[in-house]
């Protein structure tokens, strides 16, 4: 059977899915629409449940929410449930019942979830369940509580002991989604009933709850309230920045000596080097990424559980609106530090189309995980390591100076973007802020599970697609090129006196230069040249669109460097490298210029893809690639003119 | 009367109505019915969005959705 789950937001749903799937559950796609379904097996039974957005009433009012109105009102639809359970918060009795009474009044089998009832009696509230039963007398009531964890055999009874012969289907009182005076009635009617039930059922003697109120004078104070979000963000960069480089340089390492290993065992030939050259190394360049983003989602998934998410969404939306953005953007934005698919798949919670829409093209202009290598390569060539009055750090100086230079952009693009998109709507902010709990961590780790799952699965898609894509080109040139260019090689090799791993270097060195890619990259230089790049930078600029990093690596190619051996190897060749009239490559002006691309540039495919998933259309991801093209351009030429 | 954009200090209030927007039914839907009681909590700073009690829940909107509700202070009838 397909039993649905649904409740209000905030009311414990996915820690009761939680632990009624246990580890056994999946996202997919509700067909037609971009929201991510949950779904698993009921522990001890066979039935699916599938986990819903979390809403306040069928009639949608946000992306997220509409798929509950489209499967309840729709029994030919693939996810029509056979049960539904509602997830009621016991200590907000009147709003929650107000979702289950919809549900309920449609007919479909029920169960109430009566969950929080801890909560509710600290309160001063006590249930008395047999009103509700005189009140709802098809319907299953327990009581779970989902902090505890006790309550899956009662369900598993309740799911039988339902007599779903008593429940006919039926939807004439639905109102379409464009009838808000009919939609308005039904809200005064429900709530007119449900204000004699509730009065019945409900002792209401609600203490306030002192601790709360006094964390909210602290959380949201003008001067604490920012101290404690900045520090939480410290905290943050901290961790991603810190602690994920163990495991990353970890999975790296271990890449690039299976690259190598795979190499060894494997015989010659084209669909082996594909192997060992494409498709290893792009996995490798998706999964190095997760230790990062498994952090990030660490934290918003404690921030979130916890409740204080929604207090940094209440403080920060007075300082996003200005923009055309929306405090519940800060998500999204923070995301997409690490990685912008993540962040701009979080932008759903958005309500406004237009607020959410900025949010999501300005979301890459965030320094993601992908562009430190590079930062931090080039910064180490062309940033003397010097103390600016003694005590800063230039480099480091620097690196934040990017980062600063991304957050201005996405400032700076917002406000445009404001301007030029019109909407008939003004965005909004009607949040509830929920009480603040400890986090549980099975949900706050099935989140980063989920997260990181998503990550893997989205990136990785289009980054080994791209990378097989790119290893093509590179291996593969006009006519007998590569024949030649390997011989070539060869010769010089034998004149210089090369060793064997030199000349091998040197012949990938030169069969790149004339594959399809080199071509390209000598092709382009013209165009790149106001900027200070030369064709091997082109060439490196190209192959970063499969993701970021991937300009190091290829620069090691092209400058017959294995950085694996030899980091400092590759930062002696680029200091060495001149251009035809004898002048360095990389010179303060030309690596500034580059760092300058490298913040601005749409130079991630599977960023574009997930955009044009979210948006529906390729329009936005073109704009998007646009806008951030011309801005690389642009300042990258400004930076290089300036500087040189 | 008054709208809920103009209160700024902790107070018990009783909605009298709600001014037609695209919101409304958002709004109602939320709890926030012509007769319910509320009370103003406290706001984000620098002008930032309001933080209501209505029934046992805490609601944050901004001033702007605010101005849609018209509101009525309840006396405390102990104090005065």
């Amino acid at each position: 059977m397909k039993i649905a789950l649904v409740g209000n937001p905030n009311t414990g749903k996915s820690s009761l899915f939680n632990l009624l799937t246990g580890l056994k559950q999946h996202v997919g796609n509700f067909p037609g629409v971009t929201v991510d379904k949950k779904f698993g097996t009921l522990k001890g039974t066979d039935h699916l449940l599938i986990d819903f957005p979390g809403t306040y009433s069928i009639y949608p009012r946000s992306k997220d929410e509409e798929i509950v109105y489209q499967v309840v009102t729709n029994p030919n639809h693939s996810d029509f449930p056979d049960i539904v359970m509602v997830v009621v918060d016991a200590s907000n009795l009147k709003r929650n019942l107000f979702l289950f009474q919809q549900i309920y009044d449609l007919g479909l089998p029920t169960i109430m979830l009566l969950n929080m009832t801890d909560i509710a009696r600290k309160k001063g509230v006590s249930i008395l369940e047999e009103n509700l039963k005189s009140q709802f007398p098809n319907a299953q009531i327990i009581e779970t509580n989902a902090r505890v964890g006790f309550g899956k055999n009662r369900i598993i009874e309740a799911i039988n002991a339902l007599d779903l012969k008593q429940f006919t289907y039926q939807k004439d009182w639905v109102c379409s989604l464009e009838d808000t005076a009919g939609q308005e009635e039904e809200v005064k009617k429900r709530y007119q009933q449900l204000e004699g039930l509730v009065v019945q059922t409900q002792v209401e003697e609600t203490r306030q709850n002192k601790f709360q109120a006094r964390l909210d004078q602290i959380l949201v104070h003008p001067i604490f309230g920012y101290a404690i979000f900045f520090f939480v963000l410290f905290s943050l960069f901290q961790a991603i920045f810190v602690f994920a480089s163990i495991p990353m340089d970890f999975i790296d390492a271990n890449f690039a000596s299976l690259s190598v290993w795979t190499s060894q065992q494997l015989p010659e030939g084209v669909f082996f080097d594909l192997v060992t050259q494409g498709i290893i190394p792009g996995i490798g360049g998706v999964l190095v990424f997760v230790p990062q983003i498994a952090f990030l989602f660490l934290f918003i998934a404690i921030l979130e559980e916890s409740g204080y998410l929604a207090r940094v969404v209440f403080l920060m939306d007075r300082w996003m609106r200005p923009l055309g953005l929306n405090g519940k953007s800060v998500v999204p934005l923070l995301s997409s530090v690490a990685c912008a698919i993540p962040g701009v798949m979080a932008a759903r919670t958005i309500a406004d189309w237009k607020e959410r829409l900025i949010t999501i093209l300005v979301a890459p202009l965030m320094s993601c995980s992908a562009r430190i290598p590079v930062y931090t390569l080039l910064i180490a060539l062309v940033i003397p390591k010097q103390m600016v009055f003694g005590f800063i750090n230039l480099q480091g100086m620097v690196l934040f100076g990017l980062y600063f230079l991304g957050v201005l952009g996405a400032i700076g693009m917002s406000l445009l973007l404001k301007w030029l998109i019109h909407s008939k709507q003004t965005g909004y902010l009607i949040l509830e802020l929920p009480s603040y709990k400890l986090p549980k961590w099975n949900n706050v780790l099935m989140t980063v599970w989920e997260k990181a799952k998503i990550f893997v699965i989205d990136a990785g898609k289009v980054i080994i697609a791209i990378s097989i894509v790119l290893w093509f080109l590179a291996s593969f040139g006009p006519g007998e090129s590569l024949q030649l260019a390997e011989k070539n090689a060869q010769a010089q090799a034998y004149d210089q006196g090369l060793s064997k791993t030199e000349e091998e270097r040197l012949v990938a060195s030169l069969k790149l230069e004339s594959s399809y890619m080199g071509h390209l990259g000598k092709w382009m230089e013209p165009l790149i040249e106001p900027l200070g790049y030369d064709w091997k930078i082109g060439i490196s600029l190209i192959t970063s669109f499969a993701a970021r990093e991937v300009f190091v690596g290829s620069l090691a190619t092209i400058y017959s460097v294995h950085q694996e051996e030899n980091a400092e190897g590759l930062l002696a060749k680029m200091k060495n490298e001149k251009r035809a009239d004898g002048k360095p490559v990389f010179t303060l002006a030309s690596g500034v210029s580059l760092m300058v691309f490298y913040v601005f540039a749409m130079q991630c495919m599977a960023t574009l893809a997930v955009v044009r998933r979210e948006t529906k259309s390729w329009k936005w991801p073109l704009v998007q690639l646009a806008f951030m093209g011309v801005l690389a351009y642009s300042l990258s030429f400004l930076f290089y003119q300036l500087l040189v | 009367m008054t709208n809920l954009a103009h209160i700024s200090s902790v107070s018990l209030l009783k909605v009298i109505r709600l001014l037609d927007s695209p919101l409304k039914t958002k709004l109602m839907e939320m709890g926030l019915l012509e007769g319910q009681e509320i009370k103003w909590l406290f706001q984000a700073p620098f002008g930032g969005p309001i933080a209501i009690q209505i029934q046992d829940y805490i609601l944050s909107l901004r001033k702007d959705e605010a101005s849609f509700i018209q509101v009525e202070p309840i006396l405390n009838h102990h104090n005065s």
